[in-house]
């Protein structure tokens, strides 16, 4: 494989201009702006100014909030999973398109439209009479989260549970196990790249969005997201807003190990 | 048989999707007992399985394990076990956790699992394999955990569907012994699903043919291929030549134009039969000596004989011969009164036994499409 044709070459070149041009470029980018200072110069100031504990805050609360929500992600998905990986292959199809159906929408819209179902004159408290403070509370950010990332977590998860062999659950059953030691003793462990993949696809949006915190979070809850979104935006501090998204790539990448540490080696994993 | 019955299906009927799968099945097991069910696809033989394992339930009749109806027990707690078509070894677990399955859910300490698990090995030769990723196993390893793990829980019954039709021929030869022992040792109940006819006569006590959702017959595989009890059994148990005759009398039988002895008796006077006759048991003698002649259509040589059509009478007949004879040529016939079998006519008669269309590939085509229909 060590000669490659022109023509395997040329067919690669688009590839890489773009991984250059937009993964490459813009990590040394990051990295740049993260160590220098205003002046350009070599410096860990903006590292070492994180380490305030209303940053610190930020961290912690943007962690809890991921983690939760995926989490909550985790215990919807898993049983809609199952049953759409359960149902014929034409209902798949149909089940699957519907689980996808909202992402079709744009994000900022669907967001906006809790807004209105959450508000306290809004649609839910209008409709049931009551006068419940859902808007602008940590339980309708991490909402918003579970709502948006849902799919993402049936889709990796599903296409783990339907491929599982529908005679290993019989053999399962044949060697003792009752409907519960079947779904303990087989399906979870054989569907445990899916979680993998799918604990990934939903933690890693949720640690770093920034939109649904500002709009159903009331600014109350200000997450990484946010803080940097407002050092680019509002404070023109790209040197702080740089080290934070290093931060946070940091933080993701040792979630993932820890992930994939729990995936002993099995191939399916996606980073 | 004297020995007690462990397993009884009585009038066992089961459709899919308005298709008749099973027709009012009747079957007995025993204990001890080597049974196969030996079919083509779509027989039912699987699904007689099934219905046994517990996957499936029949829409009528009665299941009976021990003189007990278990029409409605579920699999976990049934005390058979199976060895899967496609064996069906648990992929996140290695040789050992593989066996070990059923034993870990009765929460049976670590020591007796140990040693159950190393006796299983033993039996089936994979001692050292436990730590051994079962998904990199070859497929005769792989067959033997699964059939190490359907033992190792001492089930009263052990179910096997189609368990060595993934196998390269030499590596089936072995197993079937091996799989022959191993009931032998143990002393348990086999139940063999195969389509396999040579399969089923070298291993089983008891054969039953299918087809069409119905048994066909019942019996010892020597009864089964000597005294088949119509032209789907004869035809598809070994080779025959089967052609339409008329019963004159006690022991006279009128086929091909000519009378002939046999050794049937019983049937009524000019009843229209089917006649039965092996290729290996007609001799091939000079065209005067002949109880029939005809001229050679083929040859081809198969190894350990000839395998010879010759036309008499607008039938082909396949013969089975150690010496030559050459096409063209023309050939007696000479056939004794125990190579002729007569049975009643079927629903069978005329569908089988005449070689006009016959030709290897034929055959093998239709194997091919067996096997796809089977798997789904």
């Amino acid at each position: 494989m060590n000669k490659k044709s022109l023509l395997q070459r040329a067919a690669a070149a688009p590839h890489i201009v773009w991984s250059v041009l937009f993964i490459v470029a813009p990590l040394i980018f990051v990295i740049y702006y993260a160590f220098t200072n205003a002046d350009g110069k070599f410096s860990f100031s903006n590292i070492v100014e994180l380490a305030q504990p209303s940053y610190l805050e930020i961290f912690l609360r943007s962690v809890c909030f991921a983690f939760l929500a995926t989490v909550i992600c985790l215990v919807i998905a898993y049983p809609i999973a199952y049953f759409i990986a359960k149902a014929k292959p034409k209902t798949q199809k149909i089940l699957i398109m519907l689980v996808m159906l909202p992402m079709w929408m744009n994000f900022l819209i669907r967001t906006y439209s809790w807004m209105a179902l959450l508000e306290d004159s809004g649609i839910i408290n209008s409709l049931l009479g009551s006068e419940f403070h859902m808007i602008n509370t940590a339980g309708a950010v991490i909402l918003g989260m579970v709502y948006n990332f849902l799919p993402y977590m049936i889709l990796p998860l599903h296409s783990v549970l339907s491929k599982i062999d529908f005679r290993l659950y019989e053999a399962a059953s044949d060697l003792g196990c009752n409907p519960f030691f079947v779904i303990t003793k087989v399906v979870f462990p054989l569907s445990v790249p899916g979680i993998i993949s799918g604990i990934t696809m939903v933690f890693v949006p949720s640690i770093s969005t920034f939109y649904i915190s500002q709009k159903l979070g009331g600014g109350n809850f200000d997450l990484i997201g946010d803080t940097i979104e407002r050092q680019f935006q509002t404070a023109y501090n790209y040197n702080l807003g740089a080290s934070m998204s290093f931060v946070l790539m940091i933080l993701i990448i040792i979630s993932m190990t820890i992930m994939n540490k729990y995936a002993d080696d099995d191939g399916g994993v996606i980073i | 048989m004297n020995q007690k019955k462990i397993i009884e299906l009585k009038g066992v009927a089961k459709s899919f999707d308005g298709e008749i799968i099973l027709d009012n099945i009747d079957l007995n097991v025993y204990e001890k007992e080597f049974i196969t069910l030996l079919g083509p696809s779509g027989c039912g033989k699987t699904t007689t399985l099934r219905i046994i394992a517990g996957f499936v339930t029949p829409d009528s009749g009665e299941v009976m394990f021990d003189g007990e109806m278990i029409n409605d027990l579920p699999p976990y707690k049934r005390s058979v076990n199976t060895v899967f078509q496609k064996y069906a070894l648990f992929p996140h677990l290695n040789v050992y956790e593989n066996i070990a399955f059923a034993l870990r859910l009765k929460k049976i300490s670590e020591e007796e699992i140990y040693e159950r698990v190393e006796e299983m090995l033993t039996m089936v030769n994979l001692r050292g394999f436990e730590k051994r990723d079962v998904n990199l196993l070859s497929g005769g390893q792989q067959q033997r955990v699964a059939i190490a793990r359907a033992l190792v829980n001492k089930p009263r019954v052990l179910l096997l569907d189609e368990p060595l039709g993934a196998l390269d021929l030499k590596l089936r030869k072995d197993m079937q012994n091996e799989l022959k022992n191993i009931q032998r040792k143990t002393g348990i109940t086999f139940i063999y699903v195969t389509h396999d006819q040579e399969e089923a006569l070298s291993m089983s006590d008891t054969v039953v043919v299918m087809a069409n959702g119905k048994i066909q017959q019942i019996g010892t595989p020597t009864d089964i291929y000597n005294e088949p009890e119509n032209a789907f059994v004869a035809d598809f148990i070994g080779e025959s030549n089967i052609i339409d005759g008329i019963m004159l009398d006690d022991y006279k039988v009128r086929f091909s134009g000519q009378e002939f002895e046999c050794l049937d008796k019983g049937f009524e006077k000019n009843e229209p039969v089917d006649v039965v006759i092996r290729p290996e048991d007609v001799d091939v003698v000079a065209p005067e000596k002949g109880m029939l002649c005809g001229i050679v259509d083929s040859v081809t040589f198969k190894g350990v004989h000839y395998e010879i059509i010759v036309t008499i009478n607008n039938f082909k007949w396949m013969i089975q011969s150690t010496d030559y004879v050459a096409p063209s040529q023309k050939i007696g016939l000479y056939i004794e009164p125990d190579a002729i079998h007569i049975m009643k006519k079927s629903e069978f008669s005329g569908m089988f036994g005449d070689y006009s269309s016959f030709s290897d590939e034929h055959d093998h085509l239709s194997d091919i499409i067996e096997e796809e229909t089977e798997t789904e």
